[in-house]
C-alpha cells in the first residue's frame, strides 16, 4: 500500500485531498457526534486519517488474521469456560435430563459395608492393552516410549508404513524382528484406557477403588498380545512375573488368594498360565501342583472366547470382520482404492498374520462344538426371539423358539465358510466338493509388482485359489485344514503354539506340551477344589457365527477372497446379513464358546475338571443406553463395553470383597446356552 | 511478509503532519521517476477511483465496524498465523538444520562399542520427583481420580490450591493418610520419568540404558510414596517388599544377574533402609536373611546422595523457604507475604511440610563432628569463587592440593567463614568469634509453655502459633545454632513433627554399632548408625556434581511483621558478603551440586566407608565420581551434556556413560575408580570420627 501511494501524481493527490477534505468534512461532523456521545480520546482529524488507511488496508491478509483471532478467541474463550465449569455440571446435566442416575456400584457397596479384601489381578484381553516403543528403526525416531498401540494411534496417520513395520513381528519366530522391540505398556495405564475416552477397565478400577483397593491390592498382568502365550514368557518372562506379583499381593494381604479377572483373550491366556505354574520348570513356572488352590480364590472370566471366535477365522482368511465387509458394502472399492497405493487389507493381514495370539482364537473343538455340515448346537434360533425373551421366563422362551424351529428353514451354522449363498443353505449331499489339499499351488510370476506387500496369497497362485472355493463348504473342523493350505507359514507357526483338538485320553503324556494349555479341551483345571470360575458375558447382541465367501474380481493384488456383501436373507428377522450369519452373543464371541465350559465342560466334576471346581455362568441382558448422554450405557452387554455394565461390576465387587458363587445367586441364565449344551455331544 | 505488515500497523498509527510531510517528499520524488509512473498512473486512477467510491459508501459503516475487537481479533489472529508457521517450520527443519545436530548419546556409541544389558536396573527416585496421584479425596477433588496431583502440569494448584493441599498433606498425629484420603504413588518407569512435560529426571538414562538393550522386564523404577517417613511405606504400601520381590524377580529372570541399583538424591538414604531392612528379620524387616543383599546387588550407584542430610532441609522445616526464596524476597519485598489476596502461601506451604516426615531423613545427620560447630567445619576455607577458579585450571589431585595450599595462605587475611553455625542471627553473629555469643539452654525454653494469644488469625495453624512472643524472641537471642543444637532448635519449634518423625529417623553417631538398639529400623537410614551388610563383592558409588554454589548455612532475622505472620523467622537476605564472600542474601555457599554439600554426598564414600571400617565391616568398595559443572553453551542444550546441578546431572553424558558400563558388567576400577574435583579428601580428613 506504501508503494501504491507513492505513485500518486500531484494532480491525484490534490485532488485526493480536496476529496478527502470534503470527506473529512462530513466525517468530521459525525465524528464530532460521535465522540460527543462516547468523549474524546484521540483527536479527530488523527483518526479521520488512520480510519482511511484501514480502509485501504483491509486486504485479504487482514480478513484472515481477523478470521482466526475471532476463532482462537472463541475457542481459548469457551475452553475457559469448560475449565472454569465445575467438575459436577456434566453429571448435574445429565441427571436434569434423564433423571437421577443410580448409584455407581463402588458406591453402593461401600455403604453397604464392603471393603477391599482379596487382591484383584486383571489380564486384559487381545488389542485392549497398550504397546509402546522401546527400540526402532530410522523412521520411528523420536517414537521412544510412546504408545504405538492405544492411546491416540497419532502415528498411524503420521507413518502408516513405518507403524505397521513396527507392529509386525517376525514371519518365522513370531518374536521381535530384528532392531525392533515393542513391549507392553505396564501397570493399570495399559488397559484402563484404550483410546482417550474409550474406557476398557478404567471403570471397574474406578469402582474398586471406592471400596479400598489401590496399586497394592490390584495388578494388571499385561502382557504383549501379539505374542504366542509361551512366547512371552520367553521373551519378557511375562508369566515369571504375574506369579511373582500373585504371590507377593498373597503374603502382603495376609495370605488372601487372589480373584482373577481375565478379559477376552485373557481368559486363555490365564488358562495357559494356570497350566504354566503349575507345571516344572523350565518349561513351566515350577510352582508345584497345589499352586493354583493355595493363591487363586476366583478366576472371574469376563467375555471368554474358550472354545475360540469365528471372528478370528475371517480375521486370518482375508482380513475382514463385519465392521469391513459393511464399509465395504457401502463404500465399495474405497478400501481396494489401488490410486493411492494403499493396500490397506493387505498391510492389515501381513501385519496380523505375524501375530500368533490371533491363532490362539480359531473355533476349538472341531465339529464336535462348531456343528457339522448339517447340524449345529445353536440351529433354530431366530434373532428376533431375543426381543421377547426380555419380558418372558425362561421356560416360555424355550417353548417358543421350538416354536419357531419347526417353522423357519434351519440355518446351518456349522458351516463357518461357505462360498456362495445357495451352498450355505444347501443340503449336504447337494453339494460337489473337490478337494482342495491336493492342489498344486502354482507360483504366478506375474504378480511380482505386487510383492512389495507381501501375503501368502502370491505363493498359492490360481490353482490353489479355485481349488479353495470349489471345496464350497469349511466347518470348524476343516477351517483349520484351509487355513493350513492358504497360510502354511503360519499356522506352522502357529501349530507349535496353539492345538484346537479334544483330547481323547487327558493323562496322555503329550499333553504336557504347552501347545495344549490354552485348549479348555485339551486340559485338566488344577486341583484346587476350593477355587471357583465364574464366566461373565454379555448376550442379546447378533455375533458373528458363520461367513459367505466370493471369490474377490480382481485376485491378482488383492487378497483372493472376500465376504460376499451383497448376500442378505429373504426378511428381516433373517440371521443373514451382509454376508454374516449372527448368532446370540456378546458382538464378538457366540455366546457357545463363552457360556459352554461353564455351563457343561466343567460343570460338576468331568474329565476337563478332575477335582469338581464349582463355575457359574452369569450372562448380562444387553440393552442400549438410552440416551447420548449415557455414553457406552451401564447395562450394555457388548464384548468391550460389557466392562461398565453395572451389574457386572458389582458382582466382580462382590466376589473381591470376598463373597462366594452362591452368595452372587448362582447362575443367572438368560440365553440357550444349557439347551445347546445339551445338545453338544462331547464324553465328561 | 511480517515485514510488510509490521510496516503496515506503524502507518495506522502516523500522525498527519508526518504522512502530509511524506505526501510532499513523494510528490518531490515524482518528479525524477515520471517515465515509470505514466504507465501506472492510469491504473491507478481507476483503481483510486472505484477506492473513492467504495469508501464515500463504507467509510460509515466502517468506522463502526473497524472497532476495538476487530483490532484484538486482528492482532491475535497475526499472532497465532506467525507462531503456527514458525513451529511448522520448526517441525520440519529441526532435524536437517546444522546447528541442531545433537551429539550422539552415550547409548548409541556405547551400544556401537559392543555393550549390551547385563545385569538388572533398578532406579530409586528421591524426593518430590515422584508423581503421586490421587485415589480416594473428598467431594472438592471429584474427577481427579487417579489424576497426578504432584507432577505433571500441577494445574489442580491454580485451580484449586487448598484442596490441592489438604490432598497433599498427610496426618498429622501418624504420618499416614488423613481419614478419607488416599493419595499414592505413581507406579512404573512413568513415576519420574519426567517431573513436568519437558523437565526431566530419568528419562535420558533411561532412554540411554534401552539403547544398550533394557527394557521393562530388566529395568524397574522403585517408586514410593516420598512424603512419608521410609518404614511407613512398608506400612501402608508394602513398598519395600514389592521392591524386594521385584528385584528377586529380576534377578531370577535374568539368568541370576545381581541387580545394579541407581538411586537418587534421598533415594540413596531410602535404599540404605532397605538394604538393612531386608536382612532384618520380620515383622518389621523383610526376612531375606544375611547375605541377601551380597546375593542381589551388584552395585550401589548413588547419585547426588544425601548421605549425610542436607542443610536446605533445615531452611525448609524451620520456616518453609530457601535459597531461591530468599532471593525472591529480596527482589520483591511483599510478594509472599501479601495478606490483601489472603495468600500465606507459606504458613499453607509449611503446614503441609510438616506433615512429610521424609523431609526429616534429610536434616544433617552426624551433629558437630560432621558439620563443624561454632567456630570449626570442615568446609572453612573454602573459596567461593572456587568454581570459576578451577574451571580455568587444569584438573589433577596434585593441582588440588597445590591450589588449596595457596588459597589457605589466602584466607589468613580474612576469617574464615564459620559454615558450623547453620542458623544464626543476624549477619554479625554468624562472624563473631565463639566466646562472644550469648548462650542460652533451650531446655528452659521448652519449659516456658505456650501462650493463646495468637489465635487471632488461626485459620492456618501452624506450629508457630502455639509459642509465645517470648520464646520466640528466646530463640532468637541464643544467635547461633550448630547441626547439633539445631535439633534442639526444630523439637521446640515444631515439637509434633519432631517427635513423630524422630520415631523413625535418627541423626546421631554411633558409638558401638553393636548395641542392639541398633535393631531399630529409626536407624537403618543413617549411615552413621548402620554397618553395611555383609557383602564383600558388592560396589558402591558416589556420582555427584561439583561446582556449583550450595546453601551450608543461613543468616535469619525475625520477620517485622506482627502477631498475623505465623511464620516468625525468616531468611535475612539483606545480608550479603563483601566479594569473594561466600553470603549472599543471607545464605553461605560452599561447594556442591546445588542441593548437597560436598561433604554429604562424598564423606562416607571418602572416608566413612573407605577400606574396611566399622560401618562397613566387610570392606565393599567405596567409589567417587565427580562431575563438575559446565553450565549449557547455548539454549539450543537445554539443561546441559555436562551438568552437575542435583536433577541435571541426571543427564550429563559421563555420569550416564558410568552407569551404562557398570550396568553391562564394568568393575569400578575398570570405569577408573576415583575422579576428584573437589576438596572432599582434605574436608574428610579433617573430620574427627572414629572409624
Amino acid at each position: 500500500m506504501a508503494l501504491f501511494r507513492r505513485r500518486k501524481t500531484p494532480s491525484d493527490t490534490s485532488k485526493n485531498r480536496s476529496e478527502n477534505s470534503k470527506q473529512e468534512e462530513e466525517e468530521e461532523k459525525e465524528e464530532e457526534e460521535i465522540e460527543d456521545d462516547k468523549k474524546k480520546k484521540i483527536p479527530p482529524k488523527g483518526k479521520i486519517w488512520r480510519q482511511k488507511k484501514k480502509k485501504s488496508k483491509w486486504s485479504c491478509l487482514d480478513t484472515c488474521c481477523w478470521l482466526v483471532g475471532c476463532i482462537c478467541t472463541i475457542w481459548w474463550f469457551l475452553l475457559f469456560m469448560y475449565n472454569a465449569m465445575p467438575a459436577s455440571f456434566p453429571q448435574y446435566v445429565t441427571e436434569a435430563i434423564t433423571g437421577p442416575m443410580p448409584d455407581p456400584p463402588g458406591v453402593k457397596l461401600r455403604k453397604e459395608g464392603l471393603r477391599a479384601k482379596h487382591p484383584v489381578v486383571f489380564v486384559p484381553g487381545i488389542v485392549t492393552g497398550g504397546l509402546e516403543l522401546w527400540e526402532g528403526h530410522q523412521c520411528a525416531e523420536g517414537l521412544f516410549r510412546k504408545r504405538l498401540w492405544g492411546g491416540t494411534f497419532g502415528e498411524v496417520y503420521k507413518r502408516p508404513l513405518c507403524w505397521v513395520e513396527h507392529m509386525s513381528l517376525d514371519n518365522e519366530t513370531g518374536l521381535d524382528p530384528s532392531g525392533v522391540r515393542v513391549r507392553p505398556v505396564t501397570g493399570l495405564v495399559a488397559a484402563d484406557y484404550f483410546a482417550p475416552g474409550y474406557f476398557v477397565w478404567a471403570v471397574l478400577i474406578a469402582n474398586l477403588a471406592r471400596i479400598g483397593y489401590e496399586e497394592k491390592t490390584m495388578y494388571m498382568a499385561a502382557y504383549d498380545w501379539r505374542l504366542a502365550f509361551q512366547n512371552t514368557e520367553v521373551r519378557d518372562q511375562t508369566l515369571s512375573r504375574i506369579k511373582s506379583n500373585i504371590e507377593l499381593m498373597v503374603t502382603t494381604n495376609g495370605g488372601k488368594k487372589a480373584v482373577i479377572i481375565p478379559h477376552s483373550m485373557g481368559v486363555l491366556y490365564f488358562l495357559h498360565f494356570m497350566k504354566w505354574v503349575e507345571a516344572p520348570a523350565p518349561m513351566g513356572g515350577g510352582g508345584g501342583p497345589d499352586w493354583c488352590s493355595k493363591h487363586i480364590k476366583a478366576v472371574m472370566n469376563i467375555g471368554g472366547p474358550f472354545l475360540g471366535v469365528p471372528k478370528a477365522v475371517s480375521g486370518l482368511f482375508s482380513a475382514e470382520a463385519k465392521d469391513i465387509a459393511v464399509a465395504r458394502a457401502i463404500a465399495p472399492g474405497f478400501l481396494d482404492n489401488d490410486l493411492f497405493r494403499l493396500q490397506t487389507l493387505q498391510h492389515v493381514m501381513k501385519m496380523t498374520r505375524t501375530w500368533d495370539s490371533t491363532m490362539s482364537m480359531i473355533p476349538k473343538g472341531g465339529d464336535t462344538i462348531w456343528g457339522g455340515l448339517d447340524w449345529s448346537p445353536e440351529e433354530g434360533f431366530r434373532p428376533s426371539t431375543k426381543r421377547q425373551k426380555n419380558n418372558d421366563t425362561q421356560f416360555t422362551r424355550e417353548n417358543k423358539a421350538h416354536d419357531l424351529v419347526s417353522e423357519s428353514k434351519t440355518i446351518k451354522y456349522g458351516r463357518i465358510i461357505s462360498f456362495g449363498k445357495d451352498v450355505a443353505e444347501a443340503h449336504s449331499s447337494e453339494i460337489e466338493r473337490t478337494d482342495f489339499k491336493g492342489a498344486i499351488k502354482g507360483f504366478n510370476v506375474a504378480n511380482t509388482t505386487c510383492r512389495d506387500v507381501w501375503t501368502e496369497y502370491h505363493d498359492m497362485g490360481i490353482e490353489g485359489i479355485r481349488a479353495v472355493a470349489d471345496y464350497k463348504v469349511y466347518t470348524a473342523g476343516s477351517v483349520v485344514d484351509l487355513l493350513q493350505f492358504v497360510a502354511p507359514k503360519m499356522m506352522a507357526r502357529g501349530s507349535a503354539h496353539f492345538s484346537y483338538g479334544i483330547a481323547d485320553n487327558l493323562e496322555d503324556p503329550k499333553y504336557n506340551h504347552y501347545k495344549y494349555w490354552s485348549n479348555p479341551l485339551e486340559t485338566k483345571l488344577p486341583n484346587a477344589p476350593d477355587m471357583e470360575i465364574f464366566s461373565l458375558y454379555g448376550v442379546g447382541i447378533p455375533t458373528e457365527r458363520a461367513y459367505v465367501y466370493k471369490l474377490s474380481p480382481s485376485s491378482e493384488c488383492y487378497i483372493p477372497f472376500q465376504i460376499d456383501t451383497s448376500v442378505n436373507g429373504e426378511d428381516e428377522d433373517s440371521c443373514l446379513t451382509d454376508g454374516v450369519y449372527a448368532v446370540e452373543g456378546d458382538e464378538t464371541v457366540p455366546v457357545l464358546s463363552a457360556g459352554f465350559m461353564c455351563a457343561k465342560g466343567w460343570r460338576g466334576k468331568t474329565r476337563f475338571n478332575p477335582s469338581g471346581i464349582r463355575t457359574y455362568v452369569r450372562e448380562y441382558d444387553h440393552s442400549p443406553p438410552a440416551n447420548l448422554l449415557e455414553g457406552r450405557g451401564t447395562q450394555s452387554g457388548a464384548h468391550v463395553d460389557i466392562m461398565g455394565n453395572f451389574a457386572l461390576i458389582e458382582d466382580v465387587i462382590r466376589v473381591a470383597a470376598g463373597a462366594r458363587g452362591e452368595d452372587l445367586g448362582g447362575d443367572q441364565v438368560f440365553s440357550d446356552i444349557f439347551k445347546w449344551s445339551e445338545k453338544i455331544d462331547l464324553p465328561l | 511478509m511480517a515485514w510488510v505488515l509490521r510496516f503496515r500497523k506503524l502507518c495506522y498509527v502516523e500522525p498527519v503532519e508526518c504522512s502530509s510531510v511524506g505526501f510532499q517528499s513523494f510528490d518531490q520524488s515524482q518528479n525524477s521517476g515520471k517515465k515509470d509512473d505514466a504507465v501506472g498512473s492510469k491504473v491507478e486512477e481507476s483503481v483510486l477511483e472505484t477506492k473513492q467510491k467504495q469508501k464515500t459508501k463504507q467509510s460509515k459503516k466502517q468506522a463502526k465496524d473497524w472497532s476495538c475487537i476487530d483490532y484484538c481479533c486482528w492482532t491475535i489472529g497475526y499472532i497465532c498465523t506467525t507462531w503456527w508457521l514458525l513451529l511448522l517450520l520448526f517441525h520440519c527443519f529441526t532435524t536437517t538444520l546444522p546447528g541442531f545436530q545433537v551429539p550422539e548419546s552415550p547409548g548409541a556409541r556405547l551400544r556401537r562399542e559392543g555393550l549390551a544389558a547385563l545385569h538388572p536396573v533398578v532406579l530409586v527416585p528421591g524426593i518430590v520427583t515422584g508423581g503421586l496421584e490421587l485415589w480416594e479425596g473428598r467431594s472438592c477433588a471429584d474427577g481427579l481420580f487417579r489424576k497426578r496431583l504432584w507432577g505433571g502440569s500441577f494445574t489442580e494448584i491454580f485451580k484449586r490450591p487448598l484442596c490441592w493441599l489438604e490432598h497433599l498433606s498427610l496426618d498429622n498425629e501418624t504420618g499416614l493418610d488423613p481419614p478419607g484420603i488416599r493419595v499414592r504413588a505413581v507406579p512404573g518407569l512413568v513415576a519420574a520419568d519426567y517431573f513436568a512435560p519437558g523437565y526431566f529426571v530419568w528419562a535420558v538414562l533411561i532412554e540411554n540404558l534401552a539403547k544398550i538393550g533394557y527394557e521393562g522386564k530388566n529395568l524397574h523404577m522403585a517408586a514410593y510414596d516420598w512424603r512419608l517417613s521410609f518404614q511407613n511405606t512398608e506400612i501402608r504400601d508394602h513398598a519395600l517388599s514389592r521392591l524386594k520381590s521385584k528385584i528377586e524377580l529380576m534377578y531370577v529372570t535374568n539368568g541370576y544377574k545381581k541387580v545394579v541399583v541407581v538411586p537418587h538424591s534421598m533415594g540413596v538414604i531410602y535404599f540404605l533402609h532397605f538394604m538393612k531392612w531386608v536382612e532384618s528379620p520380620p515383622p518389621i524387616g523383610g526376612g531375606g536373611g544375611a547375605g541377601w543383599c551380597a546375593k542381589h546387588i551388584k552395585a550401589v550407584m548413588n547419585i547426588g546422595p544425601a548421605f549425610l542430610g542436607v542443610p536446605k532441609a533445615v531452611s525448609n522445616i524451620f520456616s518453609a523457604e530457601g535459597k531461591d526464596i530468599a532471593y525472591v524476597r529480596a527482589m520483591a519485598p511483599g510478594v509472599f507475604d501479601s495478606e490483601i489476596l489472603g495468600l500465606q502461601t507459606f504458613e499453607h506451604v509449611m503446614r503441609v511440610l510438616r506433615t512429610w516426615d521424609s523431609t526429616v531423613s534429610l536434616l544433617p545427620k552426624g551433629g558437630d563432628t560432621i558439620w563443624g560447630n561454632l567456630d570449626w567445619s570442615p568446609e572453612e576455607g573454602h573459596s567461593c569463587n572456587l568454581a570459576k577458579k578451577k574451571n580455568e585450571q587444569p584438573t589433577s589431585c596434585d593441582i588440588n592440593s597445590f591450589n588449596h595450599s595457596d588459597r589457605a595462605k589466602a584466607f589468613h587475611v580474612r576469617e574464615p567463614e564459620k559454615y558450623g553455625r547453620m542458623i544464626s542471627f543476624g549477619k554479625e553473629t554468624s562472624q563473631l568469634p565463639s566466646p562472644q555469643l550469648p548462650t542460652l539452654n533451650l531446655e528452659e525454653l521448652l519449659g516456658m509453655g505456650t501462650s493463646a494469644s495468637f489465635n487471632s488469625c488461626g485459620e492456618v495453624l501452624t506450629e508457630y502459633d502455639k509459642l509465645s512472643r517470648e520464646s520466640i524472641r528466646k530463640i532468637a537471642e541464643n544467635k547461633a545454632y550448630t547441626a547439633k543444637t539445631l535439633f534442639d532448635l526444630l523439637r521446640f519449634v515444631a515439637p509434633k513433627t519432631m517427635q513423630r518423625a524422630e520415631a523413625h529417623f535418627s541423626h546421631g553417631i554411633a558409638d558401638n554399632l553393636d548395641d542392639p538398639k541398633y535393631a531399630n529400623y529409626k536407624y537403618w537410614s543413617n549411615p552413621l548408625e548402620t554397618k553395611l551388610p555383609n557383602a564383600p563383592d558388592m560396589e558402591i558409588y558416589c556420582l555427584y556434581g561439583v561446582g556449583m554454589p550450595t546453601e551450608r548455612s543461613y543468616v535469619y532475622k525475625l520477620s517485622s511483621s506482627d502477631k498475623c505472620k505465623s511464620i516468625p523467622f525468616r531468611i535475612d537476605s539483606s545480608a550479603d558478603g563483601e566479594a569473594g564472600n561466600c553470603l549472599k542474601n543471607g545464605v553461605y555457599f560452599v561447594d556442591g551440586d546445588e542441593s548437597v554439600p560436598v561433604i554429604s554426598a562424598g564423606f562416607m564414600c571418602a572416608k566413612g566407608w573407605r577400606g574396611r571400617t566399622r560401618f562397613n565391616p566387610s570392606g565393599i568398595a567405596t567409589y567417587i565420581r565427580e562431575y563438575r559443572h559446565k553450565p549449557p553453551a547455548s539454549l539450543l542444550e537445554g539443561r546441559g551434556l555436562e551438568s552437575g546441578a542435583h536433577v541435571d546431572i541426571m543427564g550429563n553424558v559421563a555420569l550416564i556413560e558410568d552407569v551404562l558400563l557398570v550396568a553391562a558388567g564394568a568393575t569400578g576400577a575398570e570405569i577408573g575408580s576415583d575422579k576428584i574435583y573437589s576438596d572432599i579428601m582434605r574436608m574428610s580428613e579433617k573430620i574427627n570420627l572414629r572409624l
